[in-house]
């Protein structure tokens, strides 16, 4: 009755609130288009691209715990070659040099913080600048 | 296609479309009395001190109790079990229902916030404080959310006490099973999704994006979890308007909540009362005057 309009505006207001997204994106701009990732050419990953894709921080802590906690170094791929286990010294020194292009690109596009990886793991070209 | 794009679209639409009929059709139900529940001393003589949140006496008092009972839902607080005691029956206050109303609802909010950052581009810095805050444990890789243990301990107790007490299990009906389940298979999917089998995240934000900006797009590499993880949440949207779910709006619309109790202050006449025809007393003894003073009774005019 007399609060109809009161009611009627807190609808509006909710559902302006729970549309959010439809709008953010229309006002932003931004195109759905995957990131761009400078590929490294002609190189083999140490595990299938699909695995790495999903289970990369999975394999990066028990590779870490292997290192740390049991002393195993040598990291044998589904391939059957094998690597030294290190974060620096094989993944971004031999293929992914330039962390902005490759790593960064999918993290800020999903906006996933890289947990503590950056603290300490900045290959030797690559000026140390804050996780994101 | 169809059930990836197709069935979020329609979800969504159920969903905003039935609440807003809800609230539209709940609108225009009458209230012509102040009908709140008075749990204190009312406002009256000054010296009396008057309870202004329990029984709110203005429009502040009002909102401050509605805000409260969606906020931290207060009056779950009072939540009585009534317990043998000898050969008592004594009513305890039990808390367990508040707390575990409140942790599951805080945390699903929290997760819901947190998904943002795969439907903006680019994902707002507060959602990503959001996240940091979510995960400042930092367990485990990826990091444990707080909110996802939370969020399922929370249901698991909820539907457990449902379950465990014969008197609840008495009043349970299947929809409240039902709301649980489906909760549990959402909180359930999405938790698998991120801990155990995991998902390329880049897709699922390229689809989900793809939503939010109307041009759909599939994932490429998403697996039966994931459909499953869509599923459950489009049918939780569109079951929503028409389920005990909608507290989430009629909390606010709760004539016994949201009114102030001002009944002895302002005159609150119903609207459509039907105009009553008044014969006041000075139209009385206009009409017998003469009557009235032959009989010797006394008259206000002579």
């Amino acid at each position: 009755m007399r609060d109809q309009p009161i009611i009627l505006a807190g609808l509006a207001v909710f559902l302006v609130i729970a549309s959010f997204p439809f709008w953010y994106n229309a006002a932003t701009l931004r195109a759905a288009a995957r990131p761009a990732l400078q590929l490294p050419p002609g190189k083999q990953c140490v595990a299938p691209v699909k695995y790495m894709k999903a289970y990369h921080m999975r394999m990066l802590d028990s590779w870490r715990d292997q290192v740390v906690r049991t002393g195993v170094r040598r990291y044998t791929s589904p391939g059957g070659k094998t690597y030294d286990i290190s974060l620096t010294g094989t993944c971004l020194s031999q293929c992914h040099q330039d962390r902005a292009k490759f790593c960064d690109r999918c993290h800020s596009y999903v906006g996933v913080r890289a947990a503590y990886c950056w603290d300490c793991h900045n290959s030797p070209g690559n000026a140390v600048r804050t996780a994101r | 296609m169809i059930l990836a794009v197709g069935l979020p679209y329609a979800a969504l639409l159920a969903f905003f479309v039935g609440i807003g009929y809800r609230v539209l059709s709940w609108s225009r139900a009458p209230v012509p009395f102040r009908i709140p529940t008075t749990c204190g001393q009312q406002k009256s003589l000054p010296w009396i001190k008057a309870s202004w949140l329990e029984n709110p006496y203005t429009t502040a008092g009002a909102v401050a109790r509605v805000a409260s009972e969606v906020l931290v839902f207060r009056s779950l607080l009072r939540n009585h079990r009534p317990e043998r005691l000898g050969s008592r029956l004594v009513y305890s206050p039990s808390g367990w229902l508040w707390l575990g109303a409140l942790a599951f609802h805080w945390s699903f909010l929290i997760v819901l916030l947190r998904h943002l950052r795969l439907f903006l581009q680019p994902t707002p810095r507060w959602v990503l404080a959001l996240q940091s805050l979510d995960g400042f444990f930092q367990a485990g890789m990826p990091v444990v959310y707080a909110t996802d243990a939370i969020l399922l301990v929370a249901l698991l107790y909820l539907l457990g006490r449902r379950l465990a007490q014969a008197q609840l299990r008495y009043l349970s009906l299947p929809s409240d099973y039902f709301a649980l389940g489906l909760l549990l298979a959402l909180a359930g999917s999405g938790i698998l999704m991120r801990y155990f089998a995991r998902v390329n995240i880049v897709e699922i934000k390229r689809y989900a994006l793809g939503l939010a900006t109307m041009s759909p797009a599939l994932p490429s590499d998403a697996g039966a979890l994931f459909y499953f993880h869509v599923a459950t949440l489009s049918l939780l949207l569109a079951w929503f308007p028409f389920s005990k779910l909608m507290h989430m709006g009629g909390s606010f619309l709760s004539p016994t909540r949201n009114l102030a109790n001002n009944s002895r202050m302002k005159r609150h006449v119903n609207p459509w009362n039907p105009a009553v025809e008044l014969h006041t007393y000075e139209q009385f003894e206009d009409e017998f005057r003469d009557k009235m003073r032959t009989a010797g009774i006394p008259l206000e005019k002579q």
